[in-house]
Order: structure tokens, then C-alpha cells, then sequence
């Protein structure tokens, strides 16, 4: 068997992903996030009395303890299978990752495990926010002053 | 309205990104630390602050907001105190998303066991 016969065999054979039912389901989960965030950031305002900036740092706060909790006691990562980019492109995705990450490297020690491994995943966000923001900061420094 | 708002732009970016997630050999990795970029050059281009002012909690809860956060806080710095303080106050108020995330998977980390 050669190299094009084997591709087109184990294409044939992988299982094929029902691509319009995950669409419509990280539709379905994402817009509840962005839901229930509003939801969370009116009751702040209203019981807190917070400004809707504060509120919103609230909302990020609140969702990274629930999605690094959920994913220590196992179920995120059930419910990211299912949900798939419905949970991860929300800031959930951000923690759940970092979590995971974590917790699966805490067999190799503090330090060569956590604290090596624990932005293994999450690193590239932070980095690339860093490098995008900083250099678009400059451009638009030079650009309008 | 808002809520409603906030539903459809928060669902409507997560079915984009599967889109492009079944379709092409892109991880999530990838996908998030895109969104990411983008949401800053939104930022950069002023539509991010447009979009959160319309559709509220929906544009906040997205990865897309870190980059956000991390272009206005520069520009902020920039504007205050110079180039020492775009490199001072960068990550003024994406260090909440950073340190939470840290603080509580370390604790928990700790506290709990990795299941298979």
C-alpha cells in the first residue's frame, strides 16, 4: 500500500465530525456565555451598585473561578467535547486550559511540572496579545501622535 | 435588548471559530491566540469599544477582550507617561484575567487529583 492508497483509507475510515451540529451548538453554549455574563454584570450593578467597568473585570473574575474549579473536579473537560469553540473562545477556554495544564503536569513536581507546564497552553494568547497590542500601540503612537 | 444582543455577538464569533476549526487543520490554540490578535486590532481600529458598548457582556466574555484590554491599557500608558509606560502599564487590566488564572489553578491544582 502506498502513501496516497493509506491517506485515502484512514480518511475513509476516521470518523466523519457532524460539522453543522457543532456549529450550531457553540452557537447555542457562546451566546448563553455572553448571556449569562449580562445577566451576572446587571446583578452586580443593580445589588453592588459597581460601574459596568468594574463589573465587566467582575464577569472575568467570576467566570475564570468557575471554569478552573469545574475543570479541577473533572467536568469541563466533558462539556468542552460537547460544546467545543462555544467554551473555549469565551475567557472559560483561557482557564480551562491553563487548568488542565496543570493539573496533568502536578506528577512531575512544582517546579518542572506546574510551574514549567502551567502556561503550556494558554501561552500563546498571552503572548501574542502582548506582541499585537504592544506593536499596535506603537503604529498608532506614530500614526496620529 | 442588550441581553439578546449579547447572545447573538457572543454565539455568533464561538460559530465562526468552529467553522474554522472543523474546516481547517487550525488547533484551538491557534483559534484563541487568533481572536486574540483580532480583538486587539479591533481595538486598535476603535470598533472593539463599539462592540462592547452595544453588545455589553457579550463582547467582555470573549477571548477577543483580552487583546482589547491589553491595547487600551497600553495606549493608556502611552498617553500618561511615555514609553516606560507602555511597557509599565500593559498589563494593567488584563493582570486580573492573568493572576486569577494562576491564583485559583495553583490552589486548585494542589487541593485536587488529575482524573484520566
Amino acid at each position: 500500500m502506498n502513501k496516497d492508497e493509506y491517506q485515502k483509507l484512514v480518511k475513509e475510515l476516521s470518523p466523519k465530525e457532524p460539522k453543522l451540529r457543532n456549529a450550531f451548538v457553540a452557537f447555542l453554549v457562546g451566546g448563553l456565555v455572553g448571556f449569562i455574563g449580562e445577566v451576572i454584570v446587571n446583578i452586580l450593578m443593580e445589588s453592588f451598585g459597581l460601574s459596568r467597568v468594574d463589573s465587566y473585570a467582575w464577569l472575568a473574575f467570576i467566570l475564570i473561578l468557575f471554569a478552573t474549579f469545574m475543570t479541577a473536579l473533572g467536568k469541563f473537560d466533558n462539556w468542552v467535547a460537547k460544546a467545543k469553540c462555544g467554551l473555549i473562545i469565551p475567557t472559560t477556554g483561557f482557564a480551562h486550559s491553563v487548568q488542565s495544564a496543570a493539573i496533568d503536569y502536578k506528577k512531575d513536581g512544582l517546579v518542572t511540572g506546574i510551574g514549567a507546564n502551567i502556561f503550556k497552553l494558554a501561552g500563546s494568547v498571552i503572548i501574542y496579545g502582548i506582541i499585537s497590542a504592544f506593536f499596535l500601540v506603537l503604529i498608532k503612537v506614530m500614526l496620529y501622535g | 435588548m442588550l441581553y439578546f444582543k449579547a447572545f447573538l455577538f457572543a454565539g455568533l464569533v464561538c460559530l465562526i471559530c468552529q467553522v474554522v476549526l472543523d474546516n481547517t487543520k487550525l488547533t484551538p490554540g491557534h483559534i484563541t491566540s487568533s481572536v486574540t490578535v483580532i480583538g486587539a486590532i479591533l481595538s486598535f481600529l476603535g470598533i472593539y469599544d463599539k462592540i462592547v458598548s452595544m453588545c455589553g457582556a457579550g463582547a467582555t466574555v470573549l477571548i477577543a477582550n483580552f487583546g482589547h484590554m491589553l491595547y487600551s491599557a497600553g495606549l493608556a500608558g502611552y498617553e500618561e507617561a511615555g514609553i516606560l509606560g507602555l511597557f509599565s502599564n500593559l498589563l494593567c487590566s488584563s493582570g486580573i484575567a492573568i493572576v486569577s488564572v494562576v491564583v485559583f489553578s495553583f490552589v486548585f491544582t494542589l487541593l485536587f487529583k488529575a482524573k484520566d
